[in-house]
């Protein structure tokens, strides 16, 4: 599950605040289970976020990141158009999702 | 007459308390080694000026698995002056670096938040690279009662 915050619209040059949270276990792989076997690492390793085809920010996460991800940033807004949101994980799974943005009149 | 205490085991016995006493202090140093090299890896043998980066992390943490950061860069991010890439790290987690993160002029605003995991108290350092290749850091000491289970 992904969930973003982000302003439906904004004035032209304004920056906005946006908030990108993805469900997941962010698995540290240094716990064991009750048999005493580690749990495998699985942790979402990339996160991107493009305005249209230009990247405004984007970062590498290890272990360290807590799980549920939750990420707060900011990116200028030029023009309208659409900010594309991608995560991946180390299996090369993909999780994607997009938000398009007005210019206030 | 036997004496109760015999010189070589005096000896023996000082050169073990001695070292006894000194390994804390070679595994703070192997921690801070470590520590250095995650950053030297990502930012090169540069300077780091303790300036311009701001590290917010409450002092004290109950729940070690979820942490709030906040790390504000004082930067115009304009396309002239702006930050490239901020990294953050903490010494006592098995893996020094926790986050690597990219601006772009795009940003705006060089201002970020996560939440991180941290393997008992420790410090926590944010170091933020210009674009003109300029490095600042900020670290800050973090006590966590209950560690994230990560060791």
């Amino acid at each position: 599950m992904i969930r973003i915050s982000i302003p439906q619209s904004a004035d032209l040059g304004e920056v906005i605040e946006i908030k990108a949270m993805l469900q997941h276990p962010m698995e540290s792989g240094y716990r064991r289970d009750e048999m005493g076997r580690t749990i495998p690492r699985d942790i979402v390793a990339h996160f991107s976020c493009r305005f249209e085809s230009q990247v405004v920010f984007k970062t590498d996460w290890g272990p360290g990141v807590a799980a549920n991800p939750l990420l707060t940033f900011f990116a200028r807004v030029n023009r309208a158009g659409t900010f594309y949101f991608e995560w991946r994980d180390l299996q090369g799974e993909t999780f994607k999702t997009e938000r398009t943005i007005e210019i206030n009149r | 007459m036997k004496s109760p205490i015999n010189r070589r085991q005096l000896l023996k016995q000082s050169a073990a308390a001695v070292s006894v006493l000194c390994l804390p202090v070679k595994a703070w140093a192997s921690r801070q080694d470590r520590l250095q090299k995650a950053i030297e890896s990502r930012f090169g043998p540069a300077i780091r000026a303790q300036d311009r980066v701001a590290l917010k992390i409450p002092a004290l943490t109950e729940n070690g698995y979820s942490v709030p950061v906040e790390i504000r860069v004082d930067s115009p991010m304009t396309s002239e002056d702006y930050v490239q890439a901020i990294g953050l790290f903490a010494e006592e987690n098995p893996i020094s670096e926790i986050a690597w993160m990219e601006l772009t002029p795009e940003s705006g605003r060089a201002l970020v938040k996560t939440r991180i995991r941290l393997a008992g108290s420790q410090h926590v350092v944010a170091a933020a690279k210009m674009n003109d290749g300029r490095v600042f850091e900020a670290r800050v000491f973090a006590i966590v009662t209950l560690a994230a289970c990560v060791i």
